[in-house]
């Protein structure tokens, strides 16, 4: 039933879209945060910059930010990050855009964390001493971090999900091989079949176990 | 001026030298940054004037390229909206059955269609359409478009209706039960129409969501939308591939910060409202507080959030 599976590296395909999914979830991450301190920080600029870092970017379809690192970054600017090769600098920019893309939902994330801080646990930090960045590092962010678990999960899932995108620029993970096989199969429901179960089993299990682990680490008031 | 805040007293004299130092670092970060984008620009002659003329001194461009995309790219979010707004009450009403098995098909179905790219189900409509129905060619993408989307938003819809109607008052639905209303009376004449309300803020993110998601209709079925008009658009005005993006990206930035604020408004509206039961189902209160599998309870309902544009 399943023969006309032979032939296709399905997983191959889907172990790209975990090395996307992995790789634009770190760098998201980073960015995310240094964008939510930026937006807390009593320096304007930082937070004019960070708001209108987020606002811009969350309005633009990943599709369009994806397509633009390629047409735009590579193809125009010649920006190969360092790899020479095709496959390689693909992969690389569509990392760099999911990048560009998620850390404004990270950083959206951690800010409404950062609201469940309570105002005297900061006052008691500021009393005792502390400046600026060391009641963010030791006193807020730990705290917002576990209140966020949650929502960073839904982050995480919605970037696992959209990094089938990266087939726009010739990335060859789950999407693109189903494109490729519908087009030279003729079992068009059960392809579908597959792949949907595929991300089944790669969104699912994350929600639950992190869903799990939110419970676990919220503070409890 | 700077404000004290949660996170920050009201600057004293070394507070503010410390902000003047970083706001000058980071000044000087940022120019670095903008000067190298514009120098690199420069370098591949995409500043020059004849690359961005075409948007600013002729019609051209707009009527030729940019309308029909973004007339396209509205049609397809609008049809969307349409037929997904419905099947999402269903479904969400559905999971809020009395009848176990009902919840269990309604919950399966929603969190099937929820896990699930929605490009994956739009690559499954466009083949399932080529083979099985008779729609022709140049219109299989848009109905592929659509149905992907349909499939996705409505499963989401049904988890802002759930929570729409969730959020309402307990007291609403006793006090309909103690007048001697009948199940489907209670849904359909107190908790329906007052969750309507709470949930419109929701509701017109969402279309955010749709109207981003139409761009891999362009990317990858042939659906001649906003972000598809790039390419012939840059091959007519001599590579102006910088310029075109830019144009594109300004003009789905305006219509998704128009709905953004609009539902913004909106919930501001209701939340002071008089007539209001005090429901609001805000953008972020379904897509951030249940994770896939899990349920939503009535305290996750309600809170700041960002906005859910996945």
């Amino acid at each position: 039933m399943f023969d006309f599976l032979e032939g296709y590296d399905l997983l191959g395909a889907f172990w790209v879209t975990i090395q996307l999914t992995f790789w634009s979830a770190i760098g998201s991450l980073i960015w995310g945060t240094l964008l939510a301190a930026m937006r807390v920080s009593p320096v304007p600029l930082m937070r004019g910059f960070g708001t209108v870092y987020v606002n811009i970017v969350r309005n633009i379809p990943l599709t369009v930010i994806i397509v633009f690192t390629s047409l735009g970054l590579f193809q125009t600017l010649g920006v190969t990050l360092g790899a020479d090769s095709f496959k390689t600098i693909n992969f690389r920019l569509a990392v760099l855009g999911m990048i560009a893309y998620t850390a404004a939902f990270v950083c959206e994330a951690l800010r409404s964390g950062i609201n469940t801080v309570p105002l005297g646990q900061v006052e008691a930090a500021r009393a005792i001493g502390l400046r600026f960045p060391q009641v963010l590092l030791l006193i807020v962010l730990p705290q917002a971090f576990r209140a966020v678990v949650g929502p960073l999960a839904n982050v995480l899932i919605a970037l696992t999900k959209n990094t089938t995108v990266a087939s726009a620029i010739g990335v060859f993970e789950a999407a693109a091989l189903m494109k490729t096989m519908i087009e030279n199969e003729a079992q068009v429901i059960l392809i579908s079949a597959v792949f949907a179960f595929g991300f089944i089993c790669l969104t699912l299990p994350v929600g639950l176990l992190l869903g799990w682990v939110s419970k676990k680490v919220s503070v409890k008031r | 001026m700077t404000r004290p805040t949660v996170l920050y007293d009201a600057p004293g004299p070394r507070a503010r030298r410390h902000n003047l130092l970083l706001t000058v670092l980071f000044l000087i970060a940022l120019a670095g940054v903008l000067w190298w984008v514009f120098a690199s620009l420069a370098d591949k002659n995409q500043l020059a004037w004849d690359k961005w003329e075409p948007f600013f001194t002729t019609s051209g461009a707009w009527t030729t390229f940019l309308l029909p995309g973004l007339k396209n790219t509205v049609i397809a979010a609008a049809l969307a909206m349409v037929l997904a707004t419905p099947l999402g009450a269903l479904f969400g009403i559905a999971r809020l059955s009395d009848h176990g098995w009902v919840r269990a098909a309604a919950g399966t179905v929603v969190e099937f269609f929820r896990a699930i790219p929605v490009l994956i189900l739009m690559l499954f409509a466009n083949a399932a359409y080529a083979k099985f129905t008779d729609v022709s060619p140049d219109s299989r993408p848009l109905y592929a478009v659509v149905t992907g989307l349909v499939l996705y938003n409505g499963s989401v819809l049904a988890e802002i209706v759930r929570a729409g109607i969730l959020a309402l008052p307990r007291g609403q639905t006793d006090a309909a039960k103690a007048i001697g209303l009948r199940k489907n009376q209670v849904m359909r004449y107190v908790l329906l129409p007052q969750s309507v309300n709470a949930m419109m803020p929701a509701i017109v993110s969402q279309l955010v969501v749709i109207v981003k998601d139409t761009a891999l209709g362009g990317a990858l079925l042939g659906f001649s939308e906003l972000l598809a008009s790039v390419r012939p658009m840059s091959a007519n005005y001599g590579a102006n591939t910088i310029a075109c993006f830019t144009v594109v990206a300004v003009i789905f930035v305006l219509l998704n910060l128009a709905l953004t604020t609009f539902a913004g408004r909106l919930e501001r509206r209701l939340r002071s409202g008089k007539r209001s039961t005090g429901a609001v189902v805000t953008a972020g209160a379904v897509e951030e507080l249940s994770t896939p599998g899990e349920h939503v309870s009535r305290d996750d309902l309600d809170g700041p959030g960002p906005q859910a544009g996945h």
